[in-house]
């Protein structure tokens, strides 16, 4: 089937706007008739709670945390781009779009791109004005720093901790919002299935995290803001908690998944130390705004790095892309540390690390202008490395990131499903095929706070829907099915607990679905996963009780989703017979090892219909057209 | 790698309305770069293997800005050293041998639910109770039409550093919530777009933090000594400097 993105005719400049004039709205007095659930309470979760608590609906926002203002939204670091052009150096609406779909390698939809950049600067307004203390030049004015893929300075920051502060602006503005008593905060609740209704999402069914019990709630929409995926590759920057299960449960009950093998891997990660190792740190990319990435020229060199002189360093992402240098995007960043790992050339214990190195920005700044931009990632990785960065280099590697792919949505971010609506990173929409830095907090916010007000309203204001409560049968029909899941999952006494079993698929997929990809490892990966699926069915072993808190029991019904997962988003990677952003085949690579588009053939989304556990899933396509942003080899020589 | 082996004294109460108490546990195979909290998933995966129930304990980003973890170390929120989380406590700061003491968060005001995880919604509820600055989405000036100094900006961030884990009511023998508190609202205080909301801010959240049954400042500054953020009892000044200004003109 050919998806249709619902995209509005017009020019790209106007869509936007002439979509908000002619939208259906609902009258103030109903809007608290309609009740709405927003399940994740991150940047797009919780921006979704309070500007549509502002409006007036009746929202319920639900996260499986003890509290919303702790959603891994938190830990992004570096910052968010918008175009402000502030600094007077060329930035537009259209340069960031332009900078966001080439960073996508041309396989993200241009119309939701293009609004993104439009709101981008409603969103640094917006922020200001509920108290995020963005960082300020002396003069008083907002300050910029730079970021990959882009050569203008847009990313506006508060310090290393720009998503903390981004996400406290957004909680609060929830928190007042719960405060005049059109927000309920549900916490430590985890959605466990997708209530549909006459064909038409209206209601989750949770699993309260304290007491076991199931819980109810019926709606008019349900806004899925429960963030990637990132963790089915078990050692990944995200937190403990993320996962796919909310938005596999929704692709269970016919929401299409897009792009699920574009999984970006993020150039710099503290590398990894031993197998108790349960989670990579990310160094924010701000870092490469001065800090340089090395390796000794020669394979082999183990000398300290304070010991190998200049001429016998190779900077390059410098020598390699001049014009660049080391802010090329996260997708190029990452495949040459690997290169350079590869010929041998790694350094650390592991020889799987570059390093990246302070001592020019120190000397040219002095250590205290370096403290003051990035001191808390400093911290963080002398807490970790117990090594000085101000003394030596850090040493850094890729990990697993960010999920582009996510639910297939259109352009009024609705998935297939009428009344299922997906924000922020768990929809596919703006990011293609690689993300660039600091665009992940634009997409949350923007999303959450800009878009999802209209579109939200065109589709309630628009629509005829029936009362519902929560005695009918499809509450029954998937409360039954999710008892018989934990209870099936508690009575699972194999020999392998969750954690071995989820390590040994995130081994299969970092090997063969990671930072290089080829026809052979992918249908190696393919069976691989069928095993362990088949093993975790068998052999998984789940302690405790129903009735209480459980995290194993958490923890074991998210990895059997993945287990599900995997199987796609290892089809993808097979079908795609391409190589675009991150997504990189071996088999198509231009001579200097640059990825090879296939324009002609997989100019496309690739969405994928759930049929059942075990059997091959069916994919849809949705055409992608580029008409602002003009097809072309990605340089960023 | 050397490994070490530690004794993990571990507080295990099931439910809130049961009886808890601390039992003895040996982990082995511990090495110097593991989080203490990666040396609780080694504990639990051999009570898996078991088949045991695992200590329930929050945990999420585990690079010290979630503010999910937290417990008592050896009697220290948060355990030995300053300036960082549990997830940012490594292994190597103890030695073969070492016993170490576990147990949740203790205060009225943070309830108990399982083993070392307790109920912080009262944290919630103090920042529902003004700790916000009411702008209404879509209302907002240019971000550079109100200039803030590079040392204001500063300021503020330093306050809105605080990861809400509850260390400093942990540490305080009132159990007192004031440095959470103090540090929104010096936050939300220091910035222009905070002021016309100040004096109503601190009056609700003061209000709001003493009907959650935290106890009054100690004065002793143990809050600041285990903050992880490292958020200064200075603002509790403000705090207290906003609160009686605030009575005073009837706020």
């Amino acid at each position: 089937m050919i998806l249709d993105g619902k995209v509005p005719s017009g020019p790209i400049e106007t869509k936007w706007s002439s979509y908000k004039d002619h939208i259906n709205l609902v009258n103030p007095a109903n809007r608290r008739k309609h009740t709405v659930i927003v399940v994740g309470t991150g940047l797009s979760g919780a921006s979704a709670a309070a500007s549509l608590g502002e409006l007036g609906y009746n929202v319920l926002a639900m996260t499986i945390l003890d509290s919303p203002r702790r959603s891994h939204s938190i830990a992004a670091q570096g910052g968010i781009n918008g175009a402000k052009n502030y600094k007077n150096d060329g930035d537009s609406t259209y340069r960031l779009f332009y900078d966001t779909i080439k960073g996508g390698d041309y396989r993200a939809r241009e119309a939701n791109v293009y609004r993104l950049a439009q709101v981008s600067v409603d969103i640094i307004d917006h922020c200001v004005a509920n108290g995020v203390p963005f960082a300020r030049e002396y003069g008083g004015l907002l300050d910029n720093r730079s970021f990959g893929g882009a050569q203008v300075s847009r990313t506006f920051y508060a310090r290393g901790a720009t998503g903390q502060q981004l996400l406290l602006g957004a909680y609060s503005g929830m928190m007042r919002q719960v405060d005049a008593g059109t927000v309920k905060i549900l916490p430590r609740r985890e959605m466990l299935d997708l209530v549909m209704i006459g064909g038409r999402a209206r209601g989750v069914l949770c699993r309260n995290l304290i007491s076991g019990q199931y819980e109810r709630y019926a709606a008019d929409a349900v806004l899925l803001c429960t963030g990637g995926y990132a963790n089915l590759y078990y050692l990944s920057t995200n937190a403990g908690n993320s996962n796919v299960t909310a938005a596999w449960r929704c692709a269970r009950r016919g929401a299409y998944f897009a792009n699920p093998c574009f999984t970006q891997i993020h150039p710099t990660c503290i590398p990894e130390s031993g197998t108790h190792q349960s989670k990579l740190t990310l160094m924010s990319e701000s870092l490469r705004n001065d800090g340089r990435v090395w390796v000794p020229k020669q394979a082999g060199d183990k000398r300290n790095a304070s010991d190998i002189p200049e001429a016998e360093r190779d900077y390059y992402l410098e020598r390699r892309y001049p014009t660049f240098g080391n802010l090329v995007p996260r997708d190029v960043a990452s495949r040459a540390a690997k290169a350079v790992c590869d010929e041998g050339r790694g350094v650390g214990a592991t020889g799987r690390a570059v390093y990246l190195d302070f001592a020019d920005a120190i000397k040219r700044l002095g250590e205290g202008v370096v403290r003051e931009r990035y001191g808390n990632l400093f911290d963080m990785y002398m807490h970790i490395s117990d090594e000085n960065p101000y003394r030596v280099p850090m040493r850094i590697y890729p990990a697993i990131h960010y999920a582009m792919g996510g639910l297939w949505v259109d352009y009024n971010l609705m998935s297939n499903l009428e009344g299922l609506f997906v924000l922020g990173e768990a929809n596919f929409s703006d990011h293609g095929a690689n993300r660039l830095g600091a665009s992940a907090l634009m997409q949350g916010l923007g999303d959450g706070y800009f878009v999802i007000p209209y579109t939200l309203s065109n589709y309630i204001g628009g629509t005829k829907l029936e009362p519902v409560t929560t005695d009918h049968d499809a509450f029954k029909e998937a409360e039954n099915g999710v008892d018989e899941r934990v209870k099936t999952m508690l009575a699972a006494k194999g020999g392998k607990s969750v954690k071995d079993l989820h390590r040994s698929l995130g081994r299969v997929l970092w090997d063969r679905v990671g930072m290089a990809r080829n026809r052979a490892g992918l249908q190696q990966a393919l069976k691989e996963v069928t095993a362990l699926r088949a093993e975790y069915q068998q052999n998984v072993r789940v302690v405790g009780e129903g009735q209480t808190i459980n995290k194993q029991l958490e923890y074991a019904m998210r990895v059997n989703d993945y287990m599900e997962f995997a199987d796609v988003l290892v089809r993808d990677a097979l079908g795609r017979e391409e190589s675009c952003g991150c997504h990189f085949r071996e088999e198509y690579q231009a001579e200097d090892g640059e990825c090879q588009r296939n324009d002609a053939e997989y100019a496309h989304v690739a969405a994928w219909e759930f049929k059942g556990r075990d059997k091959e899933p069916l994919l849809h396509k949705e055409p992608l057209e580029f008409k602002a942003a003009e097809l072309k080899q990605r340089n960023y020589k | 790698m050397s490994t070490m082996t530690v004794k993990v004294r571990v507080w295990r109460q099931p439910s809130p309305d049961k009886e808890g108490r601390l039992v003895d546990y040996t982990v082995g195979n511990v090495v110097a770069d593991m989080s203490f909290v990666e040396m609780l998933d080694v504990l639990n995966e051999q009570l898996v293997a078991a088949g045991e129930d695992t200590v329930a304990f929050d945990s999420d980003c585990r690079e010290g800005i979630c503010g999910s973890c937290g417990c008592v170390v050896n009697g220290v929120p948060h355990g030995p050293g300053t300036g960082k989380t549990a997830c940012q406590l490594f292994m190597r700061a103890f030695t073969d041998g070492d016993t170490l003491v576990v147990e949740p968060f203790r205060a009225k005001a943070f309830p108990v639910l399982k083993d070392l995880c307790v109920d912080r919604g009262a944290f919630d509820r103090i920042i529902s109770a003004g700790g916000y600055i009411s702008a209404t989405t879509g209302s907002a000036p240019d971000g550079n039409q109100m200039l803030i100094g590079k040392d204001v900006a500063e300021k503020a961030f330093d306050a809105a550093a605080c990861i809400g884990c509850g260390a400093c009511v942990a540490a305080c023998k009132n159990a007192s919530a004031v440095l959470f508190v103090s540090a929104k609202v010096a936050h939300l205080g220091y910035l222009p777009q905070g002021q016309p909301e100040r004096s109503r801010r601190v009056v609700r959240m003061v209000e709001q933090m003493e009907k959650e049954g935290f106890g009054a400042c100690s004065n002793e500054g143990e809050c600041e000594a285990v903050c992880p953020k490292e958020v200064s009892t200075l603002h509790i000044q403000i705090l207290q400097r906003d609160y009686v200004r605030a009575v005073l003109r009837g706020a």
